[in-house]
């Protein structure tokens, strides 16, 4: 656990980054920062290893009171991710990686062998050991940080908006890959960023600080979604998190209708009507406009523009699946991806207006 | 000239009357016969441009990590240390024995005025090279739990090491030639060569002490400047690696 106590930085310049911030981050969870730019998330990040000292309060890592012990023995107990990595560009990838147990003494063979290890972890070919860093992408790079990080297999993580800097598709894979990752780890994490969606998807609890570094909300992304406290938090969460917040809300069981189906290469059926196209295991593969197809079902004839719910998923997917649909009607398979039937999103509002407290 | 001097030039005699000086067999011969007294002034040459080269890294390094450190060092020593370097190297030879309480005729006290150059360049370089390490680099040694003195030599110190070699480059080449200058003032190095070229042109020009003057320093400088290239590519295999 680690807990701000009244932590203040005021910079020598009379700026107040951070103002008597109250914030617990739990043992084991992610608690993530968001805020505008310059709100103070990164100074409160780094007021945790004391890479800034802050200026009155006290911030405790269990019983500990940070400034107790000397800054370099709590600083290799903290792994560390930043923006651009931050890599030595001198040394090579496993020898990145291997940093911290270096440093804490450990042998160089035992050091490279945990190093390996954690290249892999992270989703690295360990082919990059040898190499040095200007030889790996962002998005490598970026992994090789959270290796090293993880190196000494400290029990608490920092991390200043490490996904930033790569393209929005390595991001998500890296944000699954995290997600991933600590499902196995179980660390105690704080993570900054400055993207509410990001922050929604990796936290078990979001902080939202703003400018002048005061807590506005802190909230499980749930409840930040459907009870923002005041009208910053609204705006900063964004327009859509009525439909964002249905994603945190399971959908039970949902009602479905029989859908008619037809086979590839059937002979395409009679009307009118969008018909719903499977294979032979009964996985949905698109919709099927009987006017403008002959003779057989082709691959070529099929839209494929609907999204499908899975049973038991949540009420984001299931609306969704039906307002993506080519025929509005949302395409429901089971755990394997098997047909289960269809339905409406009037019958998904339905759902979300009976559920008792609409997330 | 006491140094000079003490070099009794033999066959000096046959040189003035050979006709065509400037003909590579009379610089041959030249060398030939001098062959011993070169060999010794182009050593004594390499050393005085070496040391002082090393001195001045040595204190370059932590000045130039001052300037670093603190950025109200910065102006004021890159100012004191430019205006150094404008200082005439003759003008330097002739003032450090006084300043420092030498004999005038020292043998310091061009290794001193030397090394005086050699950190006058290099505390500039060694403050540019520190400064063009990556802040991220930095800010993740530190949160990895570096202590200072070991964040600079592990970290700091190695990515600088090509800005660094670059200097190192110019102020070696900058000094095969500063120190021939001080040939001229009676220290023993290839400068007496020069010397020897001017004294006997009297009446017609001679050239063989001066073109193996001019060849022997392009020769030492070339040599050293490859030693330091060789150095620089030891010292950053990752430099080579992200090239290919
Ligand atoms: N070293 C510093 N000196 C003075 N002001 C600073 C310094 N570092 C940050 N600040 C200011 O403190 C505030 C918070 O900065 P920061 O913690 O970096 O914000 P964020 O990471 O949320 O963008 C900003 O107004 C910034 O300009
Ligand atoms: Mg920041």
């Amino acid at each position: 656990m680690i807990r701000f106590d009244r932590a203040t930085k005021k910079y020598p310049d009379g700026t107040v980054a951070v103002d008597e911030l109250e914030l617990e981050a739990p043992t084991g969870q992610i608690t993530v920062l968001v805020g505008p730019s310059g709100c103070g998330k990164t100074t409160s990040l780094r007021m945790v290893n004391r890479m800034i000292e802050p200026t009155s309060g006290t911030i405790w890592l269990d019983d500990t009171d940070t400034a107790s012990m000397p800054a370099h023995e709590l600083r290799r107990k903290i792994g560390y991710v930043i923006q651009h990595a931050g890599l030595f560009p001198h040394r090579t990838i496993v020898d990145n990686v291997a940093t911290v147990p270096y440093l804490l003494g450990t042998g160089k063979r035992e050091a490279r062998s945990r190093a390996m290890e954690l290249l892999e972890r992270v989703g690295l070919d360990p082919a990059f050991a040898k190499r040095y860093p200007a030889q790996l992408s962002g998005g490598q790079q970026q992994r090789v940080g959270v290796a090293r990080a993880l190196a000494a297999d400290p029990p608490v993580m920092l991390m200043d908006e490490p996904f930033s800097a790569v393209d929005p598709v390595v991001r998500d894979q890296l944000q699954d890959e995290f997600l991933r990752l600590q499902g196995e780890l179980g660390k105690t994490i704080v993570f900054v960023t400055h993207d509410i969606d990001e922050a929604i998807k990796l936290g078990d609890r979001v902080a939202v600080l703003r400018v002048g570094g005061t807590l506005a909300q802190v909230a499980p992304p749930a409840e930040l979604l459907s009870r923002p406290v005041d009208s910053f938090v609204a705006g900063f969460v964004g327009r859509d998190r009525g439909y964002r917040a249905l994603g945190f809300t399971e959908s039970g069981a949902l009602p479905t209708h029989d859908e008619p189906t037809a086979r590839l290469g059937e002979a395409v059926p009679q009307g009118h009507d969008l018909v719903l196209v499977v294979d032979g295991e009964q996985r949905p593969q698109g919709w099927l406009d009987p006017a403008s197809a002959r003779g057989t079902v082709e691959e070529s004839d099929l839209l494929r523009g609907g999204t499908l719910a899975t049973q038991g998923g949540t009420l984001r997917a299931a609306l969704d699946a039906c307002l993506s649909s080519p025929s509005r009607r949302g395409v429901v398979v089971d755990e394997q991806g098997r047909l289960l039937g269809s339905l409406t999103a009037r019958e998904v509002l339905d759902l979300i207006e009976r559920d008792e407290e609409p997330a | 000239m006491s140094t000079a001097a003490a070099y009794a030039v033999p066959d000096l005699a046959a040189h003035v009357v050979q006709a065509a000086s400037s003909s590579p067999g009379a610089f041959f011969s030249y060398f030939l016969d001098n062959r011993a007294r070169t060999l010794d002034w182009l050593w004594a040459h390499t050393w005085l441009s070496v040391v002082p080269v090393l001195v001045g890294l040595l204190l370059a390094l932590p000045l130039g990590w001052l300037a670093r450190r603190y950025s109200f060092v910065y102006p004021p020593m890159m100012s004191i240390t430019g205006v150094l370097y404008t200082v005439p190297s003759i003008a330097l030879f002739v003032l450090i024995p006084p300043l420092v309480g030498l004999d005038p005729l020292s043998p310091l006290q061009v290794p001193i005025a030397l090394s005086l150059y050699s950190t006058a360049l290099l505390v500039r370089v060694v403050a540019d090279g520190l400064a063009a390490v990556p802040q991220d680099t930095i800010a993740a040694a530190t949160a990895i739990g570096f202590r200072p003195v070991n964040r600079f030599f592990k970290v700091e110190l190695p990515i600088a090491v090509p800005v660094i070699t670059a200097g190192l480059r110019v102020a070696i080449v900058a000094n095969v030639s500063i120190v021939a200058v001080a040939g001229t003032i009676g220290m023993t190095n290839l400068g007496l060569l020069f010397d020897e070229g001017f004294k006997l042109s009297t009446d017609t020009p001679y050239y063989p002490p001066i073109v193996l003057g001019i060849v022997l320093c392009v020769l030492l400088a070339l040599v050293l400047d490859a030693l330091v290239v060789a150095l620089d590519r030891s010292l950053t295999p990752w430099r080579r690696a992200v090239r290919r």
